[in-house]
């Protein structure tokens, strides 16, 4: 075998050897999601049926129901995304195309980038001194949103960021030789061309905020439930009524922390009920996200 | 049929009918401490076109983007001397002109073909509604009109509500070319516009700009010397940052004053 | 085909080419009317347009310079404008022969006349219809009648042979023609310079067309 032959082989037997360490280490991964899965679906899916989606929780395992937990995280979902994205957007498009290139925005740059690294539970923290005892907003679905909604603000903001940044700069500047201001460049421009990948965002960091448990229980959410707060249509004047935003709730992953730490065998079966009904919710999300971004690619590549 | 002259002596600078739209006088331009350009003096002929040539890093651009102020979108930068525009005598890099206003009336098409992902009609509507008009049948009748002047009409009629993506390179180049042409500027600036397109398209964006001269004030940045002598009418030569030679653009393809004039023409710079 | 931004260049320089061909083609007939007729005022008019000529010259090859610096014509193009820029300098030298037969009319009439011209008049008509179709092989491109041409150049060459030998003859003969018939002897020159001028123009048609030289052949390639 001539040298080069020689050399050749043993560079390709390297190739190989890490070829096979790259697929095992992958299979790993998604080895244990898989187990994972399997195992909450052959331990909750004969618990979902429609008595437990309509049912609040009881003291028998099953009577027992995720209504009050389901309808809570919808709401709170709802307060922290009204209340996350247009901050975060807006905050994005600042930074990204407003701010002034110099120190403060630097500083102000690396701070949002180690907020998103703060534990969960120090958000809990904050929110239970400010807006629990300083505002007195109450231990409500208000204050659990807003606390979710600091939370996943940085992640919205880098989001929102990313998704400029993949505009190119070429439209901009043409946008701007014809004579606008940056204003209309944002609002004609960037902002139509960035939706997708900004609801793309906005759907991740809502799947993430969907699965935090430990700011709202220290803000105080309940664990056991069983009213749900008021409806938020009336059919008297004006029709509507905001009073659920200052209900006491629950949420999924606190019904199922809840359950789980109950001596009761059958209740941990609720609990991977409760369980494969968040997995679900939180791979929907992701789907949607997804797809959003396959459509946004098939309709604008720079 | 044709006179035929007697032997002339070259004129140098301006035939003696020209018409200046652009007036260049001692100007100096800094990015932050660096004096990137130095004493520029230079007249732009109307209705012309004149072309700036010169190697990488000699300034070209950045006297062309002084024209419109796009400069003025990023930070640390200064404006010495004045750009007189004609015939209303404004300065065009004094700090009291808005440069806004500047844009509107001196339009710029780019090295890489910019088209926004709208459609074809919206593209060249984009620039129509920031100048304030709302008539949709006004709109309607200028975007037709500045099509056909990018000799783009025929093939886009039939689909102006598409995607103005499904366009080749080179149409792309004539939409945006269209867009500028819409709010009927006064001068149209063009920074390398083919330095992206292929020999084919290149050549029709270089009829469409012979065409264009008679109706607006031409100046156009290249890299590519045989473009500027095939199209321009006066050809500026930069080198590190100062205006080297100016002249007609025969003189300066067949005979031109200085060395390194001479040298860059025939490729024996560096 | 769509217009290119040279294809008005090439086509002035076709016009121009044309109208100077035309004053030379001019100048030559006026040149050997005057001979024939001994009129000494057609001659001077025939000196006259020599002016003329040079002046388009100039012009042309400026032209033909001007084109090259800035348009950058490539294949065909190219050797239309080179072959043009060759050509003009032979219409100049061929006005200058015809001028010269106009200047050796004038010394003629100033003599009395001789009997016979031998095939003077003849290689002239030969001369001025080839120079006609040559011109016309240049606009139109047509080597082939250009190659005909050349081959045609031969006849002018040994009707000068037979001129210039009978001439001499006369000179002997009769003393008493001697200053005429030395005249006729550099006319019977120029002409068949002429024809050989006419020749060039042709093989540079012929490379304008086919892209071959056929200069310095003896005979020209089939």
């Amino acid at each position: 075998m001539s040298d080069f032959a020689k050399i050749i082989k043993k560079r390709k037997r390297e190739d190989l050897i890490f070829n096979i360490i790259g697929i095992s280490c992958t299979l790993v991964g998604i080895v244990t999601l898989g187990a994972l899965i399997v195992d909450l679906l052959i331990d909750g899916l004969p618990r979902l049926d429609w008595q437990f989606f309509t049912s609040y929780p009881s003291r028998f395992p099953d009577k027992a129901g995720i209504l009050s937990a389901w309808v809570g995280t919808l709401l709170v979902m709802l307060v922290t995304a009204v209340t996350a994205v247009p901050l975060g957007v807006a905050a994005g498009i600042y930074l990204e195309e407003y701010a002034p290139k110099n120190w403060l925005t630097s500083l102000i740059e690396i701070n949002i980038a180690n907020l998103a690294g703060v534990p969960s539970i120090i958000y809990g923290l904050m929110a239970l001194g400010l807006l629990v005892y300083q505002l007195h907003l109450g231990q409500s679905i208000l204050t659990g949103g807003i606390t979710l909604s600091f939370l996943i603000l940085p992640i919205v903001i880098v989001a929102t960021r990313e998704a400029l940044r993949t505009i190119p700069q070429g439209i901009r500047e043409a946008a701007l030789a014809l004579g606008s201001t940056n204003w209309q460049v944002v609002r004609y421009h960037l902002l139509p061309y960035s939706t997708g990948g900004i609801l793309t965002g906005v759907i991740i960091a809502l799947s993430r905020a969907i699965g935090e448990t430990a700011p709202l229980v220290t803000i105080g959410a309940l664990t056991f439930i069983a009213f749900l707060p008021p409806s938020p249509i009336q059919n008297q004047p004006p029709y509507v009524s905001f009073d659920w935003l200052w209900s006491p709730f629950s949420v999924l992953p606190i019904q199922m922390f809840n359950w789980v730490s109950r001596p009761d065998r059958e209740f941990a079966v609720n609990a991977a009920g409760a369980g494969l009904a968040l997995i679900t919710v939180t791979l929907t999300l992701n789907a949607a996200a997804i797809y959003i971004r396959y459509r946004m690619r098939k309709k604008i590549t720079w | 049929m044709y006179s035929f002259s007697q032997n002339q002596i070259e004129t140098v600078g301006f035939e003696p009918k020209a018409k200046i739209k652009a007036e260049v006088k001692n100007l100096n331009f800094y990015y932050g401490k660096n004096k990137v350009l130095k004493d520029i003096n230079l007249s732009f002929a109307e209705n012309k076109v004149t072309a700036i040539i010169g190697p990488s890093g000699c300034g070209k651009s950045t006297l062309l983007r002084c024209m419109n102020r796009i400069h003025d979108l990023y930070p640390d930068i200064r404006y010495e001397g004045e750009i007189i525009l004609y015939p209303s005598g404004i300065n065009i890099v004094s700090p009291e002109v808005d440069p806004l206003e500047m844009r509107m009336r001196i339009g710029m098409v780019f090295q890489k073909p910019t088209a926004f992902p709208k459609s074809i009609f919206e593209n060249i509507a984009f620039g129509l509604r920031l100048q304030g008009e709302r008539r949709k049948n006004v709109i309607e009748e200028k975007v037709e009109q500045a099509l056909r002047m990018a000799f783009l009409w025929d093939e886009v009629k039939d689909r102006l509500h598409k995607s103005a993506y499904n366009l080749s390179g080179g149409q792309q180049q004539r939409l945006c070319i269209a867009r500028v042409l819409a709010t009927t500027p006064e001068i149209l600036l063009f920074d390398e516009p083919t330095s992206a397109l292929d020999p084919v398209a290149t050549a029709k964006i270089e009829e469409l700009i012979t065409f264009l001269k008679e109706k607006v004030t031409i100046i156009i940045v290249t890299h590519n010397m045989q473009q500027a002598a095939r199209i321009s009418d006066y050809t500026a030569f930069m080198y590190l940052g100062e205006l080297i030679e100016f002249n007609t653009t025969k003189k300066i393809f067949q005979n031109p004053s200085k060395k390194l004039t001479e040298d860059y023409i025939t490729g024996n710079f560096g | 085909m769509h217009q290119r931004i040279i294809d008005k260049y090439l086509s002035d320089l076709e016009a121009k080419l044309l109208q100077m061909g035309t004053e030379v083609e001019n100048l030559l007939k006026k040149a050997i009317r005057s001979l024939i007729e001994i009129d000494e005022n057609l001659a001077k008019e025939a000196i006259e347009m020599d002016k003329a000529v040079d002046e388009m010259e100039l012009e042309i090859d400026r032209f033909c310079i001007e084109v090259l610096a800035l348009h950058q014509p490539a294949a065909h193009d190219l050797r239309f404008v080179i072959s043009i820029a060759k050509i003009t300098p032979i219409l100049e030298r061929i006005a200058d022969h015809a001028t010269s037969i106009a200047e050796a009319t004038i010394k003629i009439s100033q003599h009395p006349t001789v009997k016979s011209y031998v095939k003077i008049p003849l290689i002239a008509e030969k001369a001025c219809q080839m120079l006609k179709e040559s011109l016309e092989a240049i606009i139109s491109e047509d080597s082939e009648v250009a190659r005909r041409i050349i081959k045609q150049d031969k006849e002018i060459d040994e009707d000068y042979k037979e001129t210039f030998d009978r001439l001499l003859e006369m000179m002997i003969e009769d003393t008493s023609t001697t200053a005429v018939a030395a005249q006729l002897l550099f006319v019977a020159k120029h002409l068949e310079r002429i024809g050989d001028y006419i020749k060039d123009i042709c093989e540079l048609t012929v490379y304008m067309k086919e892209a071959v030289f056929i200069k310095h052949h003896s005979e020209s390639s089939e």
